[in-house]
């Protein structure tokens, strides 16, 4: 008379506990199935149901999700690496040194970091020029198209400010190349640069000023667009799955 | 199927609400309207299953990579030894190299402010939401002016020397001069292809042909000095 670990997981999702945490209960109806995601603050932001055509992998490569993988990834990754460094000279050098010869697993750690960001990076654009390509841009989606912008430029800012952290001779000199660049603005030039490094060099201050960045304010802006960009697909009509199917293509298909 | 008819009819099957109703939809020119029921996928569980299935085989991937592959680490950064060349990150070096031909204001602030301007401002252009072929309508007048910003574009970038960023641009133009000989009832299906497309279409592929060119030749093709090296000699 065993019971089977479904009935068990049903009776734990019957259980008053668990009811006053998570309010759909135990079931399979598209109802339950509804309910679990329109009452949870987090999987509200999707809609309940989508489109089947559009899950086929060849109509968006899922390239949206992938990225929002590797920022998971890259989130989880970089935790575990503020444990183990401090945003000083020469102490963040050594931290990768470290890293390196003394922390179980370190060298992977930082490598599984990097690799993410370089494929997050490359799936952003990937992802913007699938939605381009596919028209999913156009009107009523304007906004979330913005919105998708400014999380490029996130990214991009996201990966600029952790190329420094190392404190090796590439992170330094990538660094002053870029922040070199800032300076060309016409009149304000030298004030930008003077801002974003704490001083007229790539320097102590700038490394903490990019760590402070890097780990605390990009990452919150992004999670906070990421937000309303999940959500706006869902408020603009989900996702868009191109021209809508005729009666006439429907009868077609009979 | 009869062609010359732009328009569906559907009928409202609740009798007691409707008793007769036509309703006259004409053929792609709301992405909104909604024209029949459509399959569909509950969220949970089958959305968020595949995407979790998508999400873990790409950790999969990442980890086979760092398992395989170690990041760099130099040096400690020494602000007295100047590497040559010192690179930004890979995805500024398609700019870095504009840097090359252009001054750092044009190259360095105005370009990449202009891109972004592009970019957020696309969806806001109302015109053409059928996305029409460029060459549907005045196809020779459009082909002159588009062979005129062609030949504009491509003296600019000879006059500063930028041979790098004017293969794409010849590409680009050959494949518009071969879509605007095309048409609709082409025998080849890449002419057929390349006939339908839109002139947003032509500018974005443009675009993606100049960043791919110019990053992997800003990653790959410059050494000293920023000088031509090749990737495979050295």
């Amino acid at each position: 008379m065993a019971k089977s670990l479904t009935t068990y997981l049903d009776e734990l999702r019957d259980s008053r506990v668990w009811r006053s945490i998570f309010r759909s209960g135990p079931g399979q109806s598209n109802l339950h199935h509804a309910l679990v995601v329109q009452s949870n603050v987090f999987l509200h932001l999707f809609s309940v149901k989508a489109r089947k055509r559009v899950l086929d992998f060849s109509v968006t490569w899922y390239l949206g999700a992938l990225t929002f993988g590797a920022f998971l990834i890259l989130v989880i990754t970089g935790v575990l690496l503020m444990l183990y460094y401090h945003p000083a000279v020469p102490l963040a050098y050594t931290d990768m040194k470290d890293l390196q010869f003394v922390v179980s697993s370190g060298v992977f750690l930082r490598n599984l970091h990097r690799w993410s960001a370089h494929a997050m990076v490359l799936l952003v654009f990937a992802h913007m020029f699938k939605v381009f390509y596919r028209g999913a841009y156009r009107p009523p989606r304007e906004f979330n198209w913005v919105i998708g912008v400014v999380l490029l430029l996130i990214t991009l800012f996201l990966s600029y400010t952790g190329y420094l952290l190392p404190w090796d001779q590439l992170a330094y000199w990538a660094v002053t190349v870029g922040s070199n660049i800032a300076s060309a603005v016409p009149v304000f030039g030298h004030r930008i640069r003077f801002l974003m490094l704490g001083g007229n060099l790539v320097n102590a201050n700038a490394l903490l000023r990019f760590y402070v960045l890097h780990c605390m304010i990009l990452p919150l802006t992004a999670i906070f667009f990421i937000a309303i960009h999940f959500w706006r697909i869902r408020k603009d009509g989900g996702l868009y799955a191109g021209a809508p199917t005729t009666i006439a293509e429907k009868e077609e298909e009979r | 199927m009869s062609d010359e008819k732009d328009f569906v009819a559907g009928f409202d099957s609740n009798v007691r609400k409707a008793p007769v109703r036509v309703a006259f939809v004409t053929r792609r020119t709301s992405p909104q309207v909604k024209v029949a029921d459509e399959d569909q996928l509950m969220t949970h569980p089958g959305v968020f299953f595949r995407v979790a299935v998508a999400v873990e085989l790409l950790a999969i991937a990442l980890v086979t990579l760092a398992l395989l592959w170690d990041a760099p680490l130099e040096g400690l950064a020494d602000p007295m030894h100047t590497p040559n060349p010192a690179k930004a990150p890979w995805y500024f070096l398609g700019l870095q190299e504009l840097l090359h031909y252009f001054p750092p204001v044009v190259a360095g602030v105005l370009i990449p402010t202009l891109v972004v301007i592009a970019l957020i401002v696309i969806p806001y252009f109302n015109i053409n939401i059928q996305a029409e072929s460029l060459w549907a309508r005045d196809g020779v007048r459009r082909l002159r002016i588009v062979a005129l910003v062609a030949v504009v574009l491509c003296v600019f970038l000879a006059v500063f020397d930028v041979w790098v960023a004017l293969v794409p641009t010849v590409i680009v133009a050959a494949f518009m001069f071969m879509a605007a000989r095309s048409s609709a009832q082409s025998v080849s299906r890449l002419r057929r292809w390349l006939y339908s497309k839109p002139l947003s279409f032509w500018i974005m592929t443009w675009f993606l042909a100049e960043a791919a060119v110019l990053t992997a030749i800003g990653t790959f093709f410059r050494g000293p000095g920023w000088s031509w090296v090749w990737p495979w000699r050295g």
